[in-house]
């Protein structure tokens, strides 16, 4: 009875159908145990946590400096940046904005530097519907392969303030 | 002297345990001697936690209507502050209230013992009641706009995270008072042997409620020291790792009170005994050792901490608690198959539940709680808690989609299940309107599961959480959410209203019982349900004997369809994962 | 997994009819495994160099 204490020598082993159960749950977790190493190696979609501390002024300095170096265009008044292949892009959340526009080519790798200068904030990109955290005082580097080319929005999902909602951004890829 | 103790074939009955003179009454339904002291606690924290419940009910449809794009109903400022203060009701307040009340129930009554301290007890209550009503007025004021997870560096009224210290202190000192209770207990001899199975889950609960508490003494200490200026700045990643401590840590607390009132509710509805106290109670002891590594689901997608700390800490040594969910995921409905195939409901896989007791609402409660927490809660979050899967599925509404069925359709359905015998037998009050009893557990099964479905598939849509537009007017770019989202938004809303609605009642329900219901003092409880046992000739005549009464054919049936509904949703997921783009 | 001697106790079973020990292993993992961890790779996160 649950709600007495048991008969003494109830540590017994299991049996029947409960023990079998047992075994099978043990194989699943096993499996599931196996699923992410195997991604972590294999798998091109992970979430390493790459990242290294930096001031929120220092990293929006390398901003304008990336936006003044490497801008292409402008969308809605917001620059339209172009890093170089295999190199360094640079991201930036604030209350309520993504700076700059990034524009990337479809295939390539990049070093996509992401942080804020204010609030925690949620990187989020659609529709592909990928997501991550962005903190004040860390430069997270996501490395970053886009496979597919058109217009993406970011959006803020970490709740920052009464401007939330509106926080929005672009990020263009070309074929 | 000799002591009269419980034992498993013993009742409390006239024994003696170690109350003080007229502190202790024998309950006329189950037999059990109640220690009057721990009885009027559990009646206080059961009253605070229905009053929470109310008011996180009430912000929980009103920011439901809200995230319904076709009623919007809030302005943008309230729906973040109820956002905060339903958070902070619903999964601190409310549900740490019963779970204290639980403590008294596991500890003082099911040990056949007093209660360790009486001024414990009250601190407990005190510091509990002035820590949540400091955090409800000073959220309601707008002045801890800022979620129940308090990211710095987003910054509240340093009341706030006061309140939330007192409230921490006042439910540890509850904590105390059980393992002191259970100390005496041991000392004074009350019982004989090892501690029941739901005192056993209670202490597991208990332990976990230790370690939640630390983290929220060492992440609330900080900043609210922050908060008056005495400390220059918190490291927001620190803070996460550290408040998850407190925030998921406490969720386990959860699953081990639900589980032990899983347990309670199976004996007090059909008499079902666990089939082995050693399974049983070793999975509650993976959960003691293993459960709180998955924190770190919260912090998958941070930046600052490892592939290897992420991967470990939601694998491996994760996964042992995960089987121990899938442990009694397979006990709890076996063990109600073998007391009903032994009441003589043997017919086909199924006979033993279709004769179930459905029209008692402790067993329907109980078993919609198992079900929806079995098959919503613990796919989705175990598919969910995956480094990797998280990229798709963090902060969009897939997570709350995830949490309501198991805080909520699991852990909050059982509580309200259990209620329905905590009334009778703890208040001595009888029901009125039993059909409407009878039917709550239902609607607000239906309410919780349709609003979790909504909030789940919009999520893979990218819907976030904790947003209040998504349609994003005023933005310069906007998402454009598929129009599938907005149905499942739509639907979203629609649970919510039959969820409310079925809160709504069992408040009523409760409240009606406990001030205005007549009291059964003196005489057992009216049972919820009539037993209709099957004749011993019948009995006889299905071959019942030693082996039939352990065979648990439905049960594996239900766990192996478990079994393949995760794989195909766990599967499904990588393969979702394996479309997006390439990130490292 | 019956115990060989009548009256002796399995290990396990001592340890799960110990709440002290449970509560001490049940504070130690996770706030080892989890908590002190995590906040070691914080603490030692190399500065950026932002190239």
């Amino acid at each position: 009875m649950s709600i007495r204490p048991p008969a003494a020598g109830w540590f017994k082993a299991p049996h029947g159908a409960e023990r079998l159960w047992i075994g099978l749950a043990l194989c699943w977790c096993l499996v599931m145990s196996i699923a992410m190493p195997y991604w972590h190696f294999y798998g091109k979609q992970n979430s390493t946590g790459e990242a290294y501390r930096v001031e929120p002024g220092a990293f929006a300095q390398r901003v304008q400096r990336f936006v003044a170096t490497n801008q292409v265009g402008e969308l809605n008044g917001i620059p339209i940046v172009q890093p170089a292949p295999g190199g360094d892009a640079y991201l930036q959340a604030q209350m309520w904005s993504w700076f700059p526009v990034l524009k990337l080519k479809k295939g390539q790798t990049y070093r996509v530097h992401i942080s804020s200068i204010d609030l925690q904030h949620g990187f989020s990109l659609h529709p592909l519907n990928m997501n991550f955290q962005v903190l004040p005082g860390y430069d997270h580097v996501l490395t970053l392969t886009p496979t597919s080319s058109g217009e993406f929005t970011i959006i803020c999902n970490e709740f920052c303030g009464i401007g939330h909602h509106m926080m929005a951004g672009r990020i263009l890829v070309e074929e | 002297m000799t002591t009269t103790t419980i034992g498993p074939d013993v009742t409390a009955g006239e024994a003696a345990g170690n109350h003080p003179r007229g502190e202790v009454r024998v309950c006329d339904t189950t037999g059990l001697a109640i220690c009057t002291t721990a009885e009027r606690f559990m009646k206080l924290h059961a009253v605070f936690a229905v009053v929470s419940l109310l008011i996180g009910g009430v912000a929980a449809i009103l920011i439901g209507l809200t995230r319904w794009p076709a009623v919007h109903l809030l302005p943008a400022d309230w729906y973040y502050r109820l956002v905060t203060l339903h958070g902070l009701d619903m999964l601190i307040v409310m549900i740490l209230n019963f779970e204290i009340a639980i403590l008294y129930f596991a500890g003082a009554v099911l040990l056949n013992s007093r209660l360790y301290s009486k001024s414990l007890s009250w601190a407990t209550l005190g510091l509990m009641l002035v820590g949540a009503v400091m955090c409800n007025a000073t959220v309601l004021m707008g002045k801890a706009d800022v979620m129940v997870t308090s990211y710095v560096p987003l910054r509240a009224d340093p009341q706030f995270y006061l309140g939330l210290i007192l409230f921490s202190v006042g439910t540890l000192l509850g904590v105390i008072n059980f393992f002191g209770t259970l100390y005496i207990a041991k000392r004074d001899h009350t019982y004989e042997g090892s501690v029941p199975l739901i005192t056993f889950g209670a202490t597991a609960a208990a332990i976990i409620a230790v370690v939640t508490l630390l983290h929220a003494a060492t992440t609330m200490i900080p900043t609210y020291l922050w908060s008056i200026n005495l400390l220059s700045s918190i490291d927001p990643e620190w803070y996460r790792v550290t408040w998850w401590g407190l925030g998921h840590m406490s969720q386990q607390v959860n699953v081990c009170a639900m589980v032990s009132v899983w347990y309670l509710l199976g004996h007090l509805t059909v008499g079902s005994k666990p089939l082995s106290e050693a399974v049983c109670r070793s999975a509650f002891l993976l959960y003691i050792l293993f459960i709180n590594l998955a924190s770190a689901h919260h912090e998958l997608v941070d930046p600052g901490v490892g592939a290897t700390w992420k991967i470990w800490n939601t694998s491996y040594a994760m996964y042992l608690a995960v089987l121990a969910s899938m442990i009694h995921g397979f006990t709890v409905p076996a063990s109600i198959e073998v007391a009903m195939r032994a009441k003589g409901f043997q017919r086909g896989l199924f006979g033993w539940l279709a004769n179930a007791p459905w029209s008692n609402p402790g067993f329907s409660g109980f078993f919609l709680s198992l079900v929806i927490f079995g098959f919503g809660g613990g796919i989705t979050g175990v598919t969910l808690g995956t480094q990797q899967i998280n990229i798709m599925a963090h902060n969009t509404l897939r997570i709350p989609g995830h949490f309501h069925v198991t805080v909520v359709g699991g852990t909050a359905l059982a509580f309200m299940a259990l209620t329905y015998y905590v009334v009778p037998l703890i208040f001595q009050r009888e029901f009125y309107a039993k059909a409407l009893c009878r039917l709550q557990p239902y609607l607000f099964a239906i309410g919780i599961t349709t609003m979790s479905i909504g909030m789940s598939f919009a999520g893979s849509y990218g819907v976030p959480r904790r947003h209040w537009d998504v349609e994003f007017s005023g933005s310069p770019f906007a998402p454009a959410f598929d129009s599938g989202a907005h149905v499942m938004l739509g639907l979203l809303g629609v649970g919510a209203v039959i969820a409310f609605t079925a809160v709504l009642l069992f408040v009523l329900l409760v409240v009606a019982a406990v001030f205005f219901g007549r009291s059964n003092a003196g005489r057992p409880m009216e049972p919820w349900h009539v037993e209709r046992g099957v004749t011993a000739a019948v009995r006889a005549s299905h071959g019942a004997g030693e082996d039939e009464e352990h065979r648990t054919p439905g049960t594996l049936v239900l766990v192996l369809v478990f079994l393949a509904s995760f794989a195909v949703y766990y599967f499904a997921n990588w393969l979702w994962l394996s479309d997006v783009w390439h990130v490292r | 997994m019956a115990p060989k001697v009548p009256g002796e106790v399995h290990p396990i079973q001592k340890l799960m009819d110990n709440p002290w020990l449970l509560l001490f292993l049940g504070v130690v993992i996770p706030t080892v495994s989890f908590t002190f961890w995590a906040w070691y790779e914080i603490y030692f996160l190399p500065p950026a160099t932002l190239p």
